[in-house]
Protein backbone atom coordinates (compact mmCIF):
# COMPACT_ATOMS: atom_id res chain seq x y z
CA UNK A 1 0.00 0.00 0.00
CA UNK A 2 2.95 2.36 0.42
CA UNK A 3 3.07 3.15 -3.25
CA UNK A 4 -0.60 3.86 -3.56
CA UNK A 5 -0.95 5.99 -0.49
CA UNK A 6 0.70 9.03 -1.94
CA UNK A 7 -1.87 9.39 -4.68
CA UNK A 8 -4.87 8.46 -2.71
CA UNK A 9 -7.38 11.07 -1.65
CA UNK A 10 -8.48 9.95 1.76
CA UNK A 11 -10.14 11.56 4.68
CA UNK A 12 -8.16 12.58 7.65
CA UNK A 13 -9.83 12.25 10.96
CA UNK A 14 -6.63 13.10 12.79
CA UNK A 15 -7.36 16.78 13.27
CA UNK A 16 -3.72 17.50 12.81
CA UNK A 17 -4.06 21.22 12.94
CA UNK A 18 -3.35 22.21 9.37
CA UNK A 19 -3.82 25.96 9.17
CA UNK A 20 -5.70 27.82 6.47
CA UNK A 21 -2.63 28.14 4.29
CA UNK A 22 -2.00 24.45 4.60
CA UNK A 23 -5.59 23.76 3.70
CA UNK A 24 -5.43 25.88 0.58
CA UNK A 25 -2.20 24.23 -0.46
CA UNK A 26 -3.92 20.90 -0.28
CA UNK A 27 -6.44 21.82 -2.94
CA UNK A 28 -5.72 20.62 -6.40
CA UNK A 29 -6.63 20.91 -10.05
CA UNK A 30 -7.50 17.60 -11.58
CA UNK A 31 -9.60 18.49 -14.57
CA UNK A 32 -10.55 14.98 -15.43
CA UNK A 33 -12.89 13.57 -12.85
CA UNK A 34 -12.69 11.42 -9.79
CA UNK A 35 -13.00 7.68 -9.35
CA UNK A 36 -15.01 6.87 -6.26
CA UNK A 37 -14.70 3.49 -4.60
CA UNK A 38 -17.04 2.36 -1.87
CA UNK A 39 -15.20 -0.03 0.40
CA UNK A 40 -16.61 -1.29 3.66
CA UNK A 41 -19.25 1.42 3.47
CA UNK A 42 -16.66 4.19 3.26
CA UNK A 43 -16.14 6.11 0.08
CA UNK A 44 -12.65 6.90 -1.18
CA UNK A 45 -12.01 9.16 -4.10
CA UNK A 46 -9.07 9.13 -6.49
CA UNK A 47 -8.16 11.72 -9.09
CA UNK A 48 -8.32 10.17 -12.55
CA UNK A 49 -5.24 12.06 -13.68
CA UNK A 50 -3.04 10.16 -11.26
CA UNK A 51 -4.56 6.71 -11.54
CA UNK A 52 -1.71 5.45 -13.67
CA UNK A 53 0.52 5.84 -10.63
CA UNK A 54 -1.79 3.76 -8.47
CA UNK A 55 -1.40 0.07 -7.92
CA UNK A 56 -4.27 -2.04 -9.25
CA UNK A 57 -5.25 -3.20 -5.77
CA UNK A 58 -6.13 0.32 -4.70
CA UNK A 59 -9.00 0.68 -7.08
CA UNK A 60 -10.08 -2.89 -7.73
CA UNK A 61 -10.94 -3.65 -4.13
CA UNK A 62 -14.22 -1.93 -3.19
CA UNK A 63 -17.77 -3.13 -3.54
CA UNK A 64 -18.74 -0.35 -5.89
CA UNK A 65 -16.85 2.12 -7.99
CA UNK A 66 -18.16 5.03 -10.01
CA UNK A 67 -16.76 8.17 -11.60
CA UNK A 68 -17.72 11.78 -10.89
CA UNK A 69 -17.25 14.31 -13.66
CA UNK A 70 -18.25 17.93 -13.29
CA UNK A 71 -18.46 21.36 -14.88
CA UNK A 72 -17.82 20.40 -18.49
CA UNK A 73 -19.18 23.86 -19.56
CA UNK A 74 -19.64 22.75 -23.17
CA UNK A 75 -19.79 25.89 -25.31
CA UNK A 76 -17.19 27.82 -23.32
CA UNK A 77 -14.52 28.88 -25.81
CA UNK A 78 -12.42 31.54 -24.15
CA UNK A 79 -9.05 31.58 -22.47
CA UNK A 80 -7.81 29.46 -20.80
CA UNK A 81 -9.57 26.63 -22.63
CA UNK A 82 -10.91 27.08 -26.16
CA UNK A 83 -11.38 23.29 -26.48
CA UNK A 84 -13.60 22.06 -23.65
CA UNK A 85 -14.77 19.17 -25.84
CA UNK A 86 -11.17 18.03 -26.10
CA UNK A 87 -10.59 18.06 -22.36
CA UNK A 88 -13.87 16.19 -21.74
CA UNK A 89 -12.78 13.58 -24.29
CA UNK A 90 -9.49 13.28 -22.41
CA UNK A 91 -11.49 12.53 -19.26
CA UNK A 92 -13.45 9.84 -21.12
CA UNK A 93 -10.20 8.27 -22.31
CA UNK A 94 -9.03 8.08 -18.70
CA UNK A 95 -12.30 6.52 -17.60
CA UNK A 96 -12.06 3.91 -20.36
CA UNK A 97 -8.49 3.10 -19.34
CA UNK A 98 -9.53 2.12 -15.81
CA UNK A 99 -8.56 -1.42 -14.92
CA UNK A 100 -11.90 -2.01 -13.31
CA UNK A 101 -14.71 -0.32 -15.19
CA UNK A 102 -16.89 1.95 -13.04
CA UNK A 103 -20.52 0.98 -12.56
CA UNK A 104 -21.78 4.37 -13.74
CA UNK A 105 -20.97 8.08 -13.93
CA UNK A 106 -22.26 11.04 -11.94
CA UNK A 107 -22.19 14.47 -13.57
CA UNK A 108 -22.51 17.18 -10.93
CA UNK A 109 -23.72 19.94 -13.21
CA UNK A 110 -22.76 22.78 -15.52
CA UNK A 111 -22.92 20.26 -18.33
CA UNK A 112 -23.38 23.17 -20.73
CA UNK A 113 -22.17 26.76 -20.62
CA UNK A 114 -25.28 28.48 -21.99
CA UNK A 115 -28.02 25.80 -21.85
CA UNK A 116 -27.96 25.43 -25.64
CA UNK A 117 -29.32 22.15 -27.07
CA UNK A 118 -26.18 21.56 -29.12
CA UNK A 119 -24.03 21.92 -25.99
CA UNK A 120 -25.99 19.18 -24.19
CA UNK A 121 -25.88 17.07 -27.37
CA UNK A 122 -22.08 17.30 -27.53
CA UNK A 123 -21.63 16.25 -23.90
CA UNK A 124 -24.06 13.36 -24.31
CA UNK A 125 -22.18 12.22 -27.39
CA UNK A 126 -18.77 12.38 -25.69
CA UNK A 127 -19.94 10.65 -22.50
CA UNK A 128 -21.53 7.90 -24.59
CA UNK A 129 -17.94 6.93 -25.29
CA UNK A 130 -17.80 5.41 -21.80
CA UNK A 131 -20.73 3.09 -22.49
CA UNK A 132 -21.93 3.78 -18.96
CA UNK A 133 -25.12 5.15 -17.51
CA UNK A 134 -24.76 8.79 -16.44
CA UNK A 135 -26.73 10.40 -13.61
CA UNK A 136 -27.01 14.19 -13.81
CA UNK A 137 -27.92 17.07 -11.56
CA UNK A 138 -28.13 20.58 -13.04
CA UNK A 139 -25.74 23.46 -12.53
CA UNK A 140 -26.89 27.05 -12.87
CA UNK A 141 -25.57 27.10 -16.44
CA UNK A 142 -27.94 24.25 -17.37
CA UNK A 143 -31.17 25.99 -16.40
CA UNK A 144 -30.73 29.40 -18.08
CA UNK A 145 -33.77 31.13 -19.60
CA UNK A 146 -36.24 28.24 -19.17
CA UNK A 147 -36.19 27.42 -15.44
CA UNK A 148 -34.65 24.06 -16.24
CA UNK A 149 -37.39 22.73 -18.55
CA UNK A 150 -34.89 21.48 -21.12
CA UNK A 151 -32.70 19.88 -18.46
CA UNK A 152 -35.64 17.95 -17.01
CA UNK A 153 -36.79 16.90 -20.47
CA UNK A 154 -33.34 15.47 -21.20
CA UNK A 155 -32.16 14.10 -17.88
CA UNK A 156 -34.92 14.30 -15.31
CA UNK A 157 -38.03 12.65 -16.71
CA UNK A 158 -38.28 10.32 -13.75
CA UNK A 159 -37.19 12.98 -11.27
CA UNK A 160 -39.31 14.95 -8.83
CA UNK A 161 -39.81 18.71 -8.67
CA UNK A 162 -37.05 20.64 -10.41
CA UNK A 163 -35.04 17.44 -10.98
CA UNK A 164 -34.22 15.71 -7.69
CA UNK A 165 -34.25 11.92 -7.31
CA UNK A 166 -32.67 8.98 -5.53
CA UNK A 167 -31.56 5.48 -6.49
CA UNK A 168 -29.80 2.49 -4.98
CA UNK A 169 -26.71 0.69 -6.24
CA UNK A 170 -25.23 -2.30 -4.44
CA UNK A 171 -26.65 -1.26 -1.09
CA UNK A 172 -25.58 2.37 -1.40
CA UNK A 173 -28.33 5.02 -1.47
CA UNK A 174 -27.65 7.90 -3.88
CA UNK A 175 -29.54 11.21 -3.64
CA UNK A 176 -29.30 13.77 -6.46
CA UNK A 177 -30.32 17.26 -5.33
CA UNK A 178 -30.99 20.52 -7.19
CA UNK A 179 -29.73 23.71 -5.55
CA UNK A 180 -29.47 26.07 -8.53
CA UNK A 181 -33.14 27.06 -8.96
CA UNK A 182 -35.06 30.07 -7.61
CA UNK A 183 -31.95 31.75 -6.24
CA UNK A 184 -32.69 34.84 -4.17
CA UNK A 185 -30.93 38.22 -4.36
CA UNK A 186 -27.89 38.24 -2.11
CA UNK A 187 -28.26 34.54 -1.31
CA UNK A 188 -26.48 31.25 -1.95
CA UNK A 189 -27.62 27.97 -3.47
CA UNK A 190 -31.10 26.90 -2.40
CA UNK A 191 -32.78 23.50 -1.99
CA UNK A 192 -36.20 24.79 -0.98
CA UNK A 193 -38.94 23.50 1.26
CA UNK A 194 -40.48 21.02 -1.18
CA UNK A 195 -37.19 19.29 -1.93
CA UNK A 196 -36.21 19.14 1.75
CA UNK A 197 -39.54 17.53 2.62
CA UNK A 198 -39.05 14.98 -0.13
CA UNK A 199 -35.56 14.21 1.11
CA UNK A 200 -36.68 13.74 4.69
CA UNK A 201 -39.25 11.24 3.50
CA UNK A 202 -36.79 9.57 1.11
CA UNK A 203 -34.32 8.59 3.85
CA UNK A 204 -36.79 8.00 6.68
CA UNK A 205 -37.13 4.26 6.17
CA UNK A 206 -33.48 3.48 5.41
CA UNK A 207 -31.36 1.60 7.93
CA UNK A 208 -28.74 3.75 9.62
CA UNK A 209 -26.06 1.39 8.30
CA UNK A 210 -26.91 2.29 4.70
CA UNK A 211 -24.07 4.26 3.08
CA UNK A 212 -25.43 7.53 1.66
CA UNK A 213 -24.02 9.51 -1.24
CA UNK A 214 -25.55 12.95 -1.86
CA UNK A 215 -24.62 14.79 -5.03
CA UNK A 216 -25.54 18.34 -6.07
CA UNK A 217 -23.91 21.13 -8.05
CA UNK A 218 -23.23 23.95 -5.57
CA UNK A 219 -21.34 22.83 -2.46
CA UNK A 220 -23.60 21.79 0.42
CA UNK A 221 -21.07 23.21 2.86
CA UNK A 222 -19.91 26.76 3.27
CA UNK A 223 -16.78 26.90 1.12
CA UNK A 224 -16.73 30.66 0.52
CA UNK A 225 -20.09 32.44 0.86
CA UNK A 226 -18.58 35.73 -0.37
CA UNK A 227 -18.46 34.13 -3.82
CA UNK A 228 -21.74 32.29 -3.40
CA UNK A 229 -19.96 28.99 -2.76
CA UNK A 230 -22.43 27.44 -0.37
CA UNK A 231 -26.11 26.51 0.02
CA UNK A 232 -28.43 28.49 2.29
CA UNK A 233 -30.52 25.57 3.56
CA UNK A 234 -27.99 22.72 3.38
CA UNK A 235 -27.90 22.36 7.16
CA UNK A 236 -31.50 21.16 7.10
CA UNK A 237 -30.67 18.54 4.46
CA UNK A 238 -27.68 17.31 6.45
CA UNK A 239 -29.79 17.13 9.61
CA UNK A 240 -31.91 14.43 7.95
CA UNK A 241 -28.74 12.36 7.48
CA UNK A 242 -27.51 12.46 11.08
CA UNK A 243 -28.51 8.89 11.88
CA UNK A 244 -26.39 7.42 9.09
CA UNK A 245 -22.89 6.17 9.78
CA UNK A 246 -21.44 6.98 6.36
CA UNK A 247 -22.49 10.05 4.39
CA UNK A 248 -20.56 11.37 1.41
CA UNK A 249 -21.43 14.65 -0.31
CA UNK A 250 -20.15 15.23 -3.86
CA UNK A 251 -20.32 18.69 -5.41
CA UNK A 252 -18.91 20.69 -8.33
CA UNK A 253 -19.30 24.40 -9.11
CA UNK A 254 -16.01 25.71 -7.71
CA UNK A 255 -13.73 24.03 -10.28
CA UNK A 256 -11.21 22.78 -7.78
CA UNK A 257 -10.82 19.87 -5.42
CA UNK A 258 -11.58 20.44 -1.78
CA UNK A 259 -12.43 18.01 0.95
CA UNK A 260 -13.65 18.25 4.47
CA UNK A 261 -14.93 15.97 7.21
CA UNK A 262 -17.62 17.02 9.63
CA UNK A 263 -18.81 14.30 11.97
CA UNK A 264 -20.26 11.46 9.91
CA UNK A 265 -20.15 13.47 6.68
CA UNK A 266 -17.30 13.79 4.20
CA UNK A 267 -17.55 16.53 1.59
CA UNK A 268 -15.78 16.51 -1.76
CA UNK A 269 -15.79 19.03 -4.56
CA UNK A 270 -14.61 17.96 -8.00
CA UNK A 271 -12.42 19.76 -10.50
CA UNK A 272 -13.88 21.00 -13.76
CA UNK A 273 -13.13 19.29 -17.03
CA UNK A 274 -13.18 22.74 -18.67
CA UNK A 275 -11.33 25.49 -16.82
CA UNK A 276 -9.92 26.22 -13.37
CA UNK A 277 -11.28 28.84 -10.98
CA UNK A 278 -9.23 30.70 -8.39
CA UNK A 279 -8.85 29.65 -4.80
CA UNK A 280 -11.36 31.34 -2.50
CA UNK A 281 -10.59 35.03 -2.15
CA UNK A 282 -7.40 34.77 -4.20
CA UNK A 283 -8.77 36.86 -7.07
CA UNK A 284 -11.18 39.75 -7.64
CA UNK A 285 -13.91 37.34 -8.68
CA UNK A 286 -14.51 33.63 -9.21
CA UNK A 287 -14.19 34.02 -13.01
CA UNK A 288 -12.15 31.58 -15.10
CA UNK A 289 -8.42 31.54 -14.44
CA UNK A 290 -6.46 32.35 -17.55
CA UNK A 291 -3.21 30.50 -18.05
CA UNK A 292 -0.81 30.38 -21.02
CA UNK A 293 -1.91 27.84 -23.64
CA UNK A 294 1.13 25.66 -23.12
CA UNK A 295 0.26 25.32 -19.44
CA UNK A 296 -3.43 24.52 -19.83
CA UNK A 297 -3.17 20.78 -20.16
CA UNK A 298 -0.81 20.60 -17.24
CA UNK A 299 -3.21 22.56 -15.07
CA UNK A 300 -6.28 20.65 -16.15
CA UNK A 301 -4.60 17.33 -16.47
CA UNK A 302 -2.38 16.95 -13.44
CA UNK A 303 -3.35 16.68 -9.86
CA UNK A 304 -1.00 18.70 -7.75
CA UNK A 305 -1.80 17.58 -4.28
CA UNK A 306 0.32 18.19 -1.24
CA UNK A 307 0.11 15.29 1.12
CA UNK A 308 0.88 15.49 4.77
CA UNK A 309 4.00 13.41 5.03
CA UNK A 310 3.71 10.27 7.07
CA UNK A 311 -0.08 10.29 7.01
CA UNK A 312 -2.58 8.81 4.66
CA UNK A 313 -4.69 11.88 4.61
CA UNK A 314 -5.02 14.90 2.45
CA UNK A 315 -6.71 18.22 2.81
CA UNK A 316 -9.40 17.18 5.17
CA UNK A 317 -9.48 19.51 8.11
CA UNK A 318 -12.16 21.56 9.80
CA UNK A 319 -10.76 24.88 8.66
CA UNK A 320 -12.89 27.95 8.40
CA UNK A 321 -12.32 29.98 5.28
CA UNK A 322 -14.33 32.91 6.47
CA UNK B 1 -2.26 89.93 -4.75
CA UNK B 2 -4.40 91.68 -2.15
CA UNK B 3 -6.54 89.60 0.20
CA UNK B 4 -9.65 90.95 -1.60
CA UNK B 5 -8.13 89.73 -4.89
CA UNK B 6 -7.62 86.26 -3.43
CA UNK B 7 -11.29 86.08 -2.37
CA UNK B 8 -12.45 87.13 -5.83
CA UNK B 9 -10.26 84.42 -7.35
CA UNK B 10 -11.66 81.78 -4.99
CA UNK B 11 -15.23 82.93 -5.71
CA UNK B 12 -14.62 82.84 -9.45
CA UNK B 13 -13.12 79.35 -9.23
CA UNK B 14 -16.11 78.08 -7.29
CA UNK B 15 -18.56 79.55 -9.80
CA UNK B 16 -16.74 78.03 -12.71
CA UNK B 17 -16.75 74.71 -10.89
CA UNK B 18 -20.48 75.00 -10.28
CA UNK B 19 -21.08 75.84 -13.91
CA UNK B 20 -19.10 72.80 -15.01
CA UNK B 21 -21.18 70.58 -12.72
CA UNK B 22 -24.39 72.01 -14.16
CA UNK B 23 -23.29 71.49 -17.74
CA UNK B 24 -21.93 67.98 -17.23
CA UNK B 25 -24.65 66.86 -14.81
CA UNK B 26 -26.41 63.51 -15.25
CA UNK B 27 -27.38 63.02 -18.86
CA UNK B 28 -30.83 61.92 -17.92
CA UNK B 29 -31.62 65.11 -16.01
CA UNK B 30 -30.16 67.35 -18.70
CA UNK B 31 -32.13 65.54 -21.38
CA UNK B 32 -35.40 66.05 -19.52
CA UNK B 33 -35.44 69.69 -20.53
CA UNK B 34 -35.59 68.72 -24.19
CA UNK B 35 -36.39 65.20 -25.29
CA UNK B 36 -37.06 63.12 -22.19
CA UNK B 37 -37.47 59.82 -24.02
CA UNK B 38 -33.92 59.65 -25.35
CA UNK B 39 -32.09 59.71 -22.02
CA UNK B 40 -29.95 56.72 -21.23
CA UNK B 41 -27.60 55.30 -18.64
CA UNK B 42 -25.04 52.50 -18.67
CA UNK B 43 -24.16 49.77 -16.16
CA UNK B 44 -21.16 47.55 -16.83
CA UNK B 45 -20.70 44.06 -15.43
CA UNK B 46 -17.09 43.34 -14.56
CA UNK B 47 -15.62 40.76 -12.19
CA UNK B 48 -19.00 39.54 -10.98
CA UNK B 49 -20.22 43.00 -9.99
CA UNK B 50 -22.46 45.75 -11.34
CA UNK B 51 -20.77 49.09 -11.88
CA UNK B 52 -22.06 51.40 -10.67
CA UNK B 53 -23.97 49.21 -8.25
CA UNK B 54 -26.49 52.01 -7.63
CA UNK B 55 -27.59 54.65 -10.15
CA UNK B 56 -30.19 57.41 -10.02
CA UNK B 57 -32.01 58.34 -13.23
CA UNK B 58 -35.03 60.36 -14.33
CA UNK B 59 -38.25 58.61 -15.28
CA UNK B 60 -38.13 57.68 -18.96
CA UNK B 61 -34.46 56.72 -18.85
CA UNK B 62 -33.31 53.58 -20.61
CA UNK B 63 -30.65 51.71 -18.66
CA UNK B 64 -28.38 49.37 -20.59
CA UNK B 65 -26.33 46.64 -18.91
CA UNK B 66 -23.28 45.18 -20.69
CA UNK B 67 -21.67 41.93 -19.57
CA UNK B 68 -17.89 42.24 -19.84
CA UNK B 69 -17.12 38.99 -17.97
CA UNK B 70 -16.17 35.64 -19.51
CA UNK B 71 -19.11 34.09 -17.68
CA UNK B 72 -22.81 34.68 -18.45
CA UNK B 73 -24.86 36.88 -16.14
CA UNK B 74 -28.47 38.03 -15.91
CA UNK B 75 -30.23 41.15 -14.70
CA UNK B 76 -33.42 40.35 -12.79
CA UNK B 77 -35.36 42.81 -10.66
CA UNK B 78 -36.31 41.71 -7.16
CA UNK B 79 -40.00 42.17 -7.94
CA UNK B 80 -39.66 40.63 -11.45
CA UNK B 81 -40.49 43.98 -13.13
CA UNK B 82 -37.72 43.21 -15.59
CA UNK B 83 -35.71 40.09 -16.38
CA UNK B 84 -32.98 39.58 -18.96
CA UNK B 85 -32.02 36.38 -20.69
CA UNK B 86 -28.55 35.07 -19.86
CA UNK B 87 -26.08 37.52 -21.38
CA UNK B 88 -22.87 36.06 -22.70
CA UNK B 89 -19.69 38.13 -23.01
CA UNK B 90 -20.37 41.61 -24.47
CA UNK B 91 -24.11 41.03 -24.74
CA UNK B 92 -26.44 43.78 -23.55
CA UNK B 93 -29.83 44.17 -21.93
CA UNK B 94 -31.87 47.38 -21.79
CA UNK B 95 -34.91 48.41 -19.81
CA UNK B 96 -36.75 51.74 -19.83
CA UNK B 97 -37.86 52.94 -16.42
CA UNK B 98 -41.11 54.87 -16.74
CA UNK B 99 -42.27 54.89 -13.12
CA UNK B 100 -40.40 56.53 -10.25
CA UNK B 101 -39.28 54.19 -7.51
CA UNK B 102 -36.37 52.07 -6.29
CA UNK B 103 -35.67 48.93 -8.28
CA UNK B 104 -33.38 46.39 -6.62
CA UNK B 105 -32.00 43.79 -9.01
CA UNK B 106 -29.54 40.87 -9.03
CA UNK B 107 -27.94 38.23 -11.25
CA UNK B 108 -30.13 35.14 -10.96
CA UNK B 109 -27.12 32.92 -11.79
CA UNK B 110 -24.81 34.55 -9.22
CA UNK B 111 -27.22 36.05 -6.66
CA UNK B 112 -24.40 37.60 -4.64
CA UNK B 113 -24.32 40.18 -7.45
CA UNK B 114 -26.84 42.89 -6.58
CA UNK B 115 -27.57 46.43 -7.79
CA UNK B 116 -30.14 49.21 -7.57
CA UNK B 117 -31.76 51.72 -9.93
CA UNK B 118 -33.45 54.73 -8.33
CA UNK B 119 -35.92 56.40 -10.70
CA UNK B 120 -36.91 59.98 -9.87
Amino acid sequence: MTKTVKDEILHDHNHDGIDRRGFLKCMAWAGTGALCVMQGGVLKSYSLSRLSDLGPSAVSAGELSFVQVSDSHMGFNKPANPDVAGTLKAAVDKINALQKAPEFLLHTGDISHLSKPEEFDTVDQILKGTGKEVFFVPGEHDVLNDDGAQFRERYGKAAKGSGWYSFDKKGVHFIGLVNVMNLKAGGLGTLGHEQLEWMEDDVKHLKSSTPIVVFAHIPLWSVYPEWGWGTDDSAQALAYLKKFGSVTVLNGHIHQIMQKVEGNVTFHTAASTAFPQPQPGKADSPGPMKVPAEQLRSILGITDVNYVKGQHALAVVDSSLA
Amino acid sequence: MSSRGVWILIWATLMIGAAVVLVSGPKAVAANAGQAQTSSAEVKIDNFSFGPAAITVAAGTTVTWTNRDDIPHTVVSDDKAFKSKAMDTDEKFSFTFTKPGTYGYFCSIHPKMTGKVVVQ
